[in-house]
């Protein structure tokens, strides 16, 4: 499987704000097991879906030439079970972003209901590390064939979205 | 402007909410590695919170500095150098160094950093932006 827990973007403002879709589905391997005969989307992996929707935010602020990594959840709260069937969108405001690193604050909605929301702490790798390749390009949810969340985006009126520069920037010699 | 006690109770807040410490447990004394468990990630978190609650810049390296203790200038046999100390003093001004500096074990480090200094550091960085707008 792939390491991506969100589907789509459906809005996405350059270093401000940005909101993706996660539609769960019984062909999901995990629910199964989480739990046997009750399956419910596991916290965790909805706070990875929160984490991914800030980091590509925060990503895409400096082009992706930044190597974003989640480095600390302050807080993380869960009001209410996501099941199968049900869509949950996922909402990252980016707090405050600089050299070193980004602050996102993040939403979980059910429809209008509120589902978890969570601080998260992201920080740039590239800064301290001078040269050193600490990991494999394609561990990075930003490399290319996991972009596809953008390629199906839509905003609200359903038209399709402006790739954002920081995509195009990305592409380079990799396009699919 | 802020009073004192007022900067003291928003860097407490930044302190709980970054550290998850009690309220009680942030005292003027208190180090944040030793007394509240901060690490290192821990700094960036309080860093963005601080720069929130007073809506001031706080440049890498300026409150929590950096390549000192590997500065074989400054830091020889696990203890700071004159230099090292000098070099603290430049680099920190609104620490206390009275203690520290009789017995500057390099892997003491971290006491110098409480809550004190920090409130410190805040408060003359507001002054800093007080000063810049009358000019």
């Amino acid at each position: 499987m792939r390491w991506i827990w969100i589907d789509r973007f459906v809005e996405f403002e350059h270093g401000k704000r940005a909101k993706a879709i996660k539609n769960l589905t019984l062909a999901e391997e995990h629910l199964h097991d989480h739990f046997y005969g009750y399956p419910v989307m596991p916290n965790s992996l909805i706070l990875e879906g929160l984490a991914q929707t800030g980091g590509i935010l925060v990503g895409e602020y400096n082009n992706f030439e930044e190597k974003v990594v989640l480095a600390k959840v302050p807080k993380a709260r869960f009001h209410a079970s996501a099941l199968p069937g049900d869509t949950l969108t996922y909402e990252a405001v980016i707090e405050n972003i600089e050299k070193d690193g980004a602050m996102v604050r993040a939403t979980s909605h059910l429809g209008d209901r509120l589902q978890g929301e969570a601080e998260i702490v992201f920080a740039h790798l590239s800064s301290d590390r001078s040269g050193q390749n600490l990991f494999e390009p394609k561990n990075f949810v930003f490399t290319m064939k996991l972009l596809g969340v953008f390629d199906v985006g839509r905003s609200a009126d359903g038209r399709a979205f402006e790739e954002p520069p920081g995509l195009t920037a990305l592409r380079g010699d990799d396009s699919p | 402007m802020a009073t004192k006690e007022e900067v003291y109770d928003k860097i407490r807040e930044a302190l709980v909410d970054a550290l998850g410490v009690d309220d009680d447990e942030v005292t003027p004394d208190a180090t944040l590695t030793g007394d509240l468990g901060a690490e290192s990630i821990d700094f960036l978190d309080i860093v963005f919170r601080l720069e929130k609650a007073f809506d001031i810049k706080i440049p890498r390296g300026e409150l929590f500095p950096e390549n000192i203790l590997t500065d074989a200038q400054f830091v020889e046999d696990g203890k700071f150098t004159e230099a090292g100390i000098a070099e603290l003093r430049k680099r920190m001004p609104f620490a206390n160094f009275d203690e520290y500096a009789k017995n500057p074990v390099a892997q003491e480090f971290g006491s110098l950093f409480t809550v004190e200094m920090i409130c410190n550091y805040v408060t003359s960085k507001l002054a800093d932006k007080e000063n810049d707008k009358q000019d």
